[in-house]
């Protein structure tokens, strides 16, 4: 118990990061997660290839070799940098790799979304002269992330935990790097492992009940 | 049936064809519609009423002819089409209201994100669409909430909303009970009234004889047979028109 506490400041400040790195990872994903999803169903086969490529590819490769690529590929040797600081040039690359991870899994969502919304419906906005992009925009994607909140929260949940891995993008000041250090210096610890787990969990629990809950409320009645 | 002095056809389909895989479904298809006529389409099941509606708005391509409307031919794509999806109405069968917004942003949304009208301005005009239908005390309610013909009524509307040149009913009543069906005929009478140039599927020969100039009917793709609905329902020429009248006669 008392490793615990004294390693407690070093595992929080390291949480904040996975907390960090969960806020950038859900917004951007979700943003490249519905580009994905309007290139998947676009009626220009171009995009419909490169999106359907880009998400076969992703979903099939291990998270830890994407941010091994983010980290190797793009930063090294193609010099995509963020920031002259290592620490917070990593943060953002861990932080971009796991969002273009996960956009993947947002992608698949909606459009199992998507696919619940009547033929109908795309007739109908095409009928009064809306275009594609937005007919998407105000009539088909509305629908379809109504009826897929309660998966995308579980797509949130699997990334928030996913930020565990950060250090094979070479960031290693999350919890879970934190952790391993001090089981370095003290030997493995249970109270550090499961004070882990809790905080995970105060985070992925409410993730789960208000995701369940908006979804209920959303719902498209039809 | 032109009345506003312009002698061309609002559409014109030359030598129309259309395939789904090997099924030619619509075959050598010549139709005019005049402005202000109201024509109706009747003929049997599967024999290409609602592919015919569904290509004067290009929801379904043709594979040979020509379509014509107000003078040019269908756009293929892009804001063109858009554009003349805009101006030819569409009503189908199982509404399509769109169902995650309310009745009011049903009928609002064509003219404010298509035509770029104010918001104040559509919402006036929309109320007043409502108001023609019946519904304008459902405004704010969703189209779930709404009964089968309270939700076309707001199709028509949404349709109407548009200012269309034209409106297109894919048998906007056979989806709704049977004590809901006058209220929308009543609402397409009075249309038609007003001088809207209509095309209905519809087997409501009431309507027919009340509201259409003319009746085309449809069997096996091809346009066999033409007239008044008061000679095509009581002095139908072919054999196979007769027959179909026979049976929703009878029943
Ligand atoms: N999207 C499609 N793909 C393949 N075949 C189709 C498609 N739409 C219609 N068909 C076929 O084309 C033929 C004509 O269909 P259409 O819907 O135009 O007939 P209809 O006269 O409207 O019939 P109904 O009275 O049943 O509505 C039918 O045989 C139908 O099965
Ligand atoms: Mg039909």
């Amino acid at each position: 118990m008392e490793d615990l506490i004294r390693y407690a400041p070093d595992l929080a400040l390291g949480f904040l990061e996975n907390i960090k790195l969960s806020i950038v990872g859900a917004i951007t994903s979700l943003i490249l997660g519905t580009i994905l999803v309007a290139m998947r169903v676009s009626p220009t086969p171009v995009l419909r290839v490169a999106g359907t490529f880009y998400v076969n590819v992703i979903r099939n490769t291990p998270l830890t070799l994407v941010l091994a690529f983010s980290a190797l590929g793009l930063s090294d040797q193609l010099g995509l940098v963020f920031s002259a600081e290592p620490r917070i040039n990593s943060f953002w690359i861990v932080a971009m790799g796991l969002s273009a991870y996960t956009a993947a899994f947002v992608c698949e969502a909606l459009r199992s979304g998507i696919n619940t919304v009547p033929l109908g419906q795309a007739e109908a906005a095409r009928a009064i002269g809306l275009t594609f992009m937005q007919s998407l925009r105000m009539i088909i994607l509305p629908q379809a992330f109504r009826a897929v909140v309660a998966p995308l929260g579980s797509v949130m949940i699997a990334m928030i935990k996913n930020t565990t891995v950060a250090v094979a993008g070479g960031f290693a000041a999350e919890s879970a790097a934190n952790m391993k250090e001090s089981f370095d210096q003290v030997g493995a610890s249970i109270p550090i492992f499961l004070g882990i787990v809790v905080a995970f969990m105060a985070v992925t629990l409410p993730v789960g009940w208000f995701t369940g809950r908006l979804a209920r409320r959303l719902a498209v009645a039809r | 049936m032109t009345e506003n002095g312009d002698a061309t056809p609002l559409v014109q389909l030359e030598n129309v064809n259309k395939h789904f895989g090997s099924l030619h479904v619509l075959k050598d298809i010549n139709l005019t519609v005049s402005r202000g006529e109201v024509l109706v389409v009747i003929g049997p099941s599967g024999g290409g009423k609602s592919t015919l509606c569904r290509t004067i708005n290009r929801l379904e391509t043709i594979d040979g002819g020509r379509i014509v409307f107000d003078g040019n031919v269908l756009p293929a794509e892009g804001k063109g089409l858009a554009r003349l999806r805009s101006e030819v109405g569409m009503v189908f069968q199982s509404f399509n209201l769109f169902a995650h917004k309310t009745i009011r942003e049903n009928v609002t949304l064509g003219p404010t994100k298509v035509r770029g009208i104010a918001r104040d301005a559509a919402d006036k005009r929309a109320m007043e669409l409502l108001e023609r239908v019946g519904i304008a005390s459902q405004a704010d309610k969703y189209p779930a909430q709404l009964s089968g013909g309270q939700q076309q009524r707001v199709a028509i509307a949404r349709a109407l909303a548009m200012d269309p040149k034209m409106i297109l009913f894919d048998e906007p009543t056979s989806a709704l009970d049977p004590e809901m069906v006058q209220e929308v005929l009543d609402v397409m009478i009075g249309l038609a009234r007003d001088g809207m140039t209509m095309m209905v599927v519809t087997h409501e020969m009431g309507f027919a004889r009340r509201a259409a100039h003319r009746v085309v009917f449809m069997a096996d793709g091809q346009i066999a047979e033409e007239n008044t609905p008061d000679e095509f329902f009581t002095n139908a020429q072919t054999d196979r028109a007769r027959d179909f009248l026979s049976k929703i006669l009878t029943h």
